[in-house]
């Protein structure tokens, strides 16, 4: 299970809000850090993901694992948090 | 056709105030059926073969239980225990797959007229309009619209009337006895008619560097992926109107942009004009685009031919946005239906595909025009002759 799911988004991508719908659809809560009103946290969101691109969703697990999926991707986020 | 066990079918005509009050009970309680119109002389001979010859509406068919012209009182208690079918072993009256303009426009019509719609989609609600940053050729916003704005209030004006969405990617579709069964990575829907309205995706160059580095100084949404590229250097390929609207977006965060055309400007005069004369922004028409070249995991620069003079020359850039076309997304299609020697979807006039049953609107079909009134447009014709098909069945 997942201990704690950030999302990095910003407030002009519209694949942001598909991966906020997705995970409150299926019941999971999560934090949101949008990166063009919070610049400080670009870096760690690209360290993270090895990449650019929003939405970035980070998922860490109860076995302090992380797994990163980056973009609206429903198939591999229900993988990782069934 | 076969139906699954716990639908309720109700049998009616258009005059008949007890189909009126059924329909409110149902309605006001969340208690979904389909609809029958008994004045087609087959249905009416469907109703009076189930309901053992009796002329009288509504006659409602749940199961082996047949109620004739019920009470609200007998409606209650017939259908106190109902339990809702789960989206996938109801049987839709209609699967639409996409959820950009032509969808999202269809689902207002068919979900308006009581026909149950479920809309299926695997990126963004809105399709590529949603990832417009500004439209301003759609017709009731005077000053434009945000391509997310425009989506989500249609996504909304289709939901107060109904319709239902999916977020899953749809891999086949199935004929079966009298419906059609569209398969999904989240399990298998079933429906009566199909609406395919997947629209299209940006296209790549297909240079070296292009997949090394997407993600990394390689973009393909301005509305994602701008903000990255605050008081950084940019290079857009592209000649079109999305190569041009998105490069009006870019300045709000890049220091300069450059673009290249391969050949000339395909987009609209007025875009064209606001573009030349944007102080961040140069233009270099008749130039390639060789290759993206990166130093330490990210872009550094794009390496260009001028065709006119032969002259080969990099243009340094933190990132490239890339707006070459569109390829129609067909992928779980295009051995189903027909398609064009461009690989769109082919329709007869009334936007049947070769697939009985199955229908396409907008960016995917045959002969579109890629606008999102367009699209919109075929949409809201493609929900009438779904409406005609069903009633003909």
């Amino acid at each position: 299970m997942a201990k704690k799911i950030t999302v990095f988004s910003t407030t002009t991508c519209a694949y942001c809000p598909m991966v906020k719908k997705w995970l409150s659809s299926k019941g999971f809560a999560y934090d949101e850090v949008v990166l063009d009103k919070d610049p400080a946290r670009q870096q760690e969101m690209i360290e993270k993901s090895g990449q650019m691109a929003v939405p970035v969703t980070l998922i860490e697990k109860d076995d302090g694992m992380e797994e990163v999926v980056v973009g609206f991707n429903p198939g591999q986020l229900a993988g990782i948090l069934s | 056709m076969s139906e699954p066990e716990n639908q309720i079918i109700m049998y009616g005509t258009p005059q008949c105030a007890d189909c009126k009050r059924a329909k409110e009970f149902f309605e006001s309680a969340g208690i979904s059926y389909v609809y029958k119109d008994a004045e087609d002389p087959e249905i009416a001979k469907e109703m009076l073969s189930l309901n053992g010859g009796k002329n009288i509406t509504p006659t409602i068919i749940y199961g082996d239980k047949i109620l004739l012209e019920p009470s609200n009182e007998e409606l209650s208690s017939t259908f106190a225990a109902h339990e809702e079918p789960d989206k996938q072993s109801k049987l839709w009256d209609v699967v639409m797959v996409g959820a950009g303009p032509a969808s999202l426009s269809a689902a207002i019509y068919t979900s308006r007229e009581d026909l149950s719609t479920l809309i299926i989609e695997k990126g963004v609600i809105g399709g590529l309009a949603a990832i417009t940053d500004q439209i301003d050729n759609y017709p009731g916003f005077r000053d434009g619209v945000t391509g997310m704005e425009l989506s989500e209030q249609m996504f909304e004006q289709a939901k107060r009337f109904g319709a239902e969405i999916e977020l899953a990617e749809v891999e086949t579709i199935e004929q079966a006895d009298g419906y059609k069964i569209v398969k999904t990575t989240f399990g298998d829907f079933k429906a009566r008619a199909v609406l395919v309205a997947t629209g299209s995706d940006y296209r790549k160059i297909g240079v070296e560097g292009e997949d090394t580095y997407y993600g990394r100084g390689v973009h393909y949404c301005a509305t994602c992926d701008g903000a990255f590229y605050r008081d950084k250097k940019l290079v857009i390929v592209g000649g079109g109107n999305s190569a041009a609207q998105e490069a009006l977006f870019l300045t709000r965060f890049a220091s300069s942009i450059e673009i290249l055309v391969r050949s000339e400007w395909r987009a609209s005069d007025v875009l064209i004009k606001e573009v030349e004369a944007h102080e961040k922004i140069t233009v270099h028409t008749q130039t390639t685009t060789d290759k993206i070249v990166g130093e330490d995991n990210k872009v550094v620069g794009v390496i260009g031919t001028n065709k006119a003079t032969n002259e080969q020359k990099t243009f340094t850039a933190d990132g490239v946005f890339v707006f070459v076309g569109l390829d129609p997304n067909t992928g779980f299609i295009k051995d189903l239906v027909d398609l064009d020697e461009q690989g769109l979807i082919q329709t007869d006039s009334g936007l049947m595909t070769s697939m009985n049953g199955v229908f396409c609107a907008g960016d995917v079909r045959s002969g579109a025009t890629l606008q999102i009134a367009s699209a919109s447009g075929e949409g809201a014709t493609a929900a009438l002759k779904i409406r005609h098909f069903l009633e003909d069945k």
